[in-house]
């Protein structure tokens, strides 16, 4: 058991590090969580700017140790979130890389990296949500092309999306896993309607997506006829994985804030609620040594994550939301003015048991695959 | 950085497990219940000869010199086995107290909440416990003594009860699943029912997370580090303890099932090395230092 890094690896951080500090006072203004536009600029002209300096390719080019360290940095640095890169860098451009022929890399890998092509993600459906393999939108063969209808929802970054990694059903008699395909759809076919969806928090973070007999070249599947469901988990896993590393990061640097604020305010003399900011000081220091023994495990296989990311996913999503509640008992009644730092965040953190997998579907995933627990009917 | 067990920390393991299936298997467990109050010296000196309490003396003076990483995964085991007796503050004293490495003498000592494990037992005490007055424990296999003055606890010491609180966590998350996935009712294994499924997920989760706590704390010595295992670890025993009961249903709450052994004993050592409120305001306080 070792939590040093490696001269390279130490090597590698002190360069990022460097040019972090240069490439910072670079960026332009953060533009406004309402200005679609602008956010795909700016989340872009940030990928545009790391791939110029070598970086494009961390996400899953590198080795789990080094874009740990690349997201640790980043995120301590104060750099741009991932943002409307998300699916590209961390959905579909592993799975083109993992499952693609060689054309499909070269056509959409590039794009990915140099920050040209955004993606979004079309897999939840109204009827096939924690059931995903429910899904129904449907793909019939015409000549080298899919006719797709059907509808897709949660699809966030819809609306400045280029390209959509699609689920669709090729197979409607096979049984519900093996009759799915995995599709890059251009996002200017016509048929398309993208409609926005507004949160809880007010903002409009995703969409449902309309497809009418959208025309999708058979070229533009990945993997085999009806075997997206396994080229789907490739993608799961990934998302899974290393993805909450920077935000672990930024957990802890906001838990600080919040333990500073309770020291202005006058809070810091409940010691129930000093207790409540020691455990959860716990919390995140332990959820950072899962995540360098999960990364450490990776490492020591394919670089694929597994599905320790359950784990994982489990227990930060409910440490998050515990971390803005106590937010609120620090806050008091200010917690209600939505131009307080940590009111937003909290309302945001609702979602964190629920998206990429609800924490009732984790379990199951824990219970049956790693503990071995027969499956339910 | 390489966050794993090594080969070597592995045989270890390995080998603490073999030798304590073989010599505190379920059966001894059982005798040991029967005679309250009795240490096995022959199963001490047999832990000695194999290096569980020398384990951290420099070879030259006749330990194994392996570091932290290695005690914390024999304590782990050692938590998993139940194994009775004041193994921490015997492990302690190996480096002054003669006899202690070999398994010959048993140290005990004061604990954090003025609690002293095996006193009638040992042959050596640590701290003041003049006028310490027996308690009818609740764990039978930890004879306790009350004292009035609370010892500080050595951090060490804090981490190795975690490591074996850590073993109770997983023992009891594996016994559940075992239960879950043989006991039929409703002509299904219960393991098929979510309610069950999802407290032994949690079970894991919390075992889990603990574990990397835990590892982690020994390989950094970190103060900070060794509160976070601490509290970690404590709640995945304890509650895992509560789980696994729940899980046995009526078979739980009977004396011959071991896991009330657990539950127990997960409740002794939650205050050996004092009250879990000093970790939480120590880690409260830490939050004000600007980190490095």
């Amino acid at each position: 058991m070792d939590l040093t890094y490696t001269p390279e690896e130490e090597e590698f951080r002190t360069r990022l590090r460097e040019w972090l500090g240069k490439a910072l006072q670079g960026l332009p203004p953060k533009p406004s969580p309402d200005d679609w536009p602008g956010r795909r600029a700016y989340d872009l002209g940030w990928q545009r700017m790391l791939y110029d300096a070598g970086y494009g390719d961390v996400h899953w080019g590198a080795s789990p140790t080094t874009r740990l360290i690349y997201l640790e940095e980043t995120e301590k640095a104060g750099a741009p979130y991932v943002g409307a890169g998300f699916v590209g860098l961390l959905h579909a451009g592993p799975t083109i890389a993992a499952e693609g022929t060689p054309e499909q890399r070269a056509r959409w890998l590039p794009p990915i990296l140099r920050g040209q092509e955004v993606w979004c993600q079309g897999f939840s459906e109204p009827d096939a949500g924690s059931d995903l393999a429910a899904l129904r939108t449907r793909a019939r063969r015409d000549g080298d092309h899919y006719v797709v209808s059907g509808s897709k929802i949660w699809t966030s970054h819809a609306e400045v999306a280029d390209w959509c990694e699609l689920l669709v059903r090729t197979d409607p008699d096979a049984p519900k896993h093996r009759g799915i395909s995995w599709l890059a759809m251009p996002m200017d076919a016509p048929g398309i309607t993208v409609r926005p969806l507004k949160t809880l928090a007010g903002s409009a973070e995703f969409a449902e997506v309309f497809l009418d007999e959208v025309r999708v070249p058979v070229a533009n599947r990945v993997g085999a006829e009806n075997d997206g469901w396994r080229v789907t988990m490739v993608t799961l896993s990934f998302e899974r994985g290393t993805a909450f590393v920077g935000e672990v990061v930024a957990c802890r640097r906001v838990l600080r804030e919040l333990a500073a604020e309770a020291r202005a305010n006058g809070r810091w003399d409940d010691p129930a609620l000093r207790r409540r900011l020691g455990r959860l000081n716990a919390e995140f220091r332990a959820l950072w040594r899962l995540t360098q023994w999960n990364v450490s495990e990776a490492e020591g296989t394919s670089g694929v994550p597994g599905v320790g990311g359950s784990v994982f996913k489990l227990r930060y999503s409910h440490a998050r939301q515990e971390l803005y509640d106590t937010a609120a008992d620090v806050l008091g009644p200010a917690s209600l003015d939505l131009d307080r730092p940590w009111t937003l965040d909290r309302l945001s953190s609702l979602s964190y048991t629920i998206a990429a997998g609800t924490s009732q579907i984790q379990r199951n995933i824990v219970a049956e695959r790693i503990l071995g627990l027969p499956k339910g009917r | 950085m390489r966050f794993q067990l090594t080969d070597d920390q592995r045989a270890l393991r390995d080998g603490v497990r073999e030798l304590l299936t073989r010599r505190f298997g379920p059966q001894q467990l059982r005798a040991a219940v029967e005679e309250p109050g009795r240490l096995d010296r022959a199963l001490w000196r047999e832990l000695g000869a194999a290096g569980f309490f020398a384990l951290r003396l420099p070879e030259e003076e006749g330990g194994v010199g392996l570091g932290l990483p290695e005690a914390v995964l024999a304590f782990e085991e050692a938590g998993r086995a139940l194994l009775p007796g004041p193994l921490v503050a015997t492990h302690l004293a190996a480096g002054d107290a003669p006899g202690a490495a070999t398994g010959e003498t048993v140290v005990t000592d004061v604990g954090g909440c003025g609690l002293v494990e095996w006193l009638a037992a040992a042959d050596v005490v640590r701290g003041d416990a003049a006028g310490a007055v027996p308690l009818r424990s609740v764990d039978p296999l930890t004879p306790l003594h009350r004292v009035a003055a609370a010892a500080t606890a050595d951090p060490v010491a804090v981490l190795l009860t975690a490591a074996e609180q850590l073993g109770s966590a997983t023992r009891a998350c594996e016994l559940a699943v075992q239960h879950a996935r043989t006991r039929e009712q409703f002509g299904q294994p219960i393991g098929a029912f979510q309610a069950v499924k999802h407290l032994c997920a949690q079970m894991l989760v919390r075992a889990e997370t603990a574990r990397a706590a835990v590892y982690a704390a020994a390989v950094t010595a970190d103060p900070a580090d060794i509160d976070t295992a601490r509290l970690l670890a404590d709640d995945a025993a304890v509650r895992g303890a509560r789980d696994c009961l729940q899980v046995h249903g009526g078979m739980g709450f009977t004396w011959e099932f071991e896991v009330h052994l657990h539950l127990k004993r997960t409740w002794v050592r939650t205050y050996r090395t004092g009250d879990a409120t000093e970790s939480e305001e120590r880690l409260a306080a830490e939050l004000l230092v600007e980190p490095a």
